[in-house]
């Protein structure tokens, strides 16, 4: 188990409910992907943010990422829909 | 120089034009993005990813100077609730030629939509609110910088 913040943005973070929380991810998780798809399996709400994945983006430790980028022990992973800024 | 400021607040861009006319300075080009409103919008607001916003910003401004031949760049971003009309984006190039300036402000702006963490949430006169979905049309607009 390895300590991790995890901050939800926009939609998601609206789904989720919470904007940021501290995290034990098990040791068989190894993708922001496969994270996902534990939490989605908390409630309705992480299963509402995590269900359709080509919707969602990804960061480990403020770094953009694909969702199948394997981590080590990473500080801080960030989930959010498509950035619109400009 | 780079200057990158997320702010709430709004920005002054004559003041911010000059500041870029720098020793060197051959030309100073500029964008400003402003809330458009129509269909009922009341206001818009942003949410950003404190720390990596800051970052992003910086890093796309070094990848600008790196490419083009330039004095300064400024990047201004607005966060929080802006009215319709409001100012929400500056960017910022001043370089020896103009077209180093042009090129360098077009940049910026394709990879601000692309590449930066902001989120747009829009709220309308009847209560309704939607975030503002990415476009493809703005991945093809900074693809095209290769």
């Amino acid at each position: 188990m390895a300590q991790c913040t995890l901050l939800y943005f926009a939609w998601i973070r609206e789904a989720i409910g919470v904007d940021s929380e501290v995290f034990d991810v098990p040791a068989t998780i190894s993708t922001p992907a496969e994270l996902a798809a534990h939490l989605g399996q908390r409630s309705t709400g992480y299963a509402r943010a995590f269900a359709d994945m080509s919707r969602v983006r990804c960061a480990i430790d403020q770094a953009v990422h694909a969702l199948d980028t394997p981590f080590g022990a990473p500080q801080e992973i960030a989930f959010f829909p498509p950035v619109t800024g400009g | 120089m780079i200057r990158v400021l997320v702010t709430p607040d709004d920005f002054e861009a004559g003041a911010e034009g000059r500041a870029l006319a720098e020793e060197g300075a051959g030309a100073v080009a500029s964008f400003i993005g402003i809330v458009r409103g129509g269909d009922g919008l009341s206001a818009m607001t942003l949410e950003h990813y404190p720390g990596m916003t800051e970052a992003a910003l910086t890093k796309m401004a070094q990848e600008a100077a790196a490419r083009w031949s330039l004095i300064a760049v400024t990047l201004i971003h607005r966060i929080g609730c802006l009215t319709p009309g409001s100012q929400i984006v500056f960017v910022g190039t001043s370089a020896p030629h103009r077209q180093d300036a042009l090129s360098a402000t077009a940049y910026l702006i394709d990879r601000l939509k692309t590449d930066a963490p902001f989120w747009k949430q829009e709220q309308f006169n009847d209560g309704r609110t939607h975030w503002v979905d990415a476009r493809e049309s703005d991945d093809a607009a900074a693809a095209r910088w290769g």
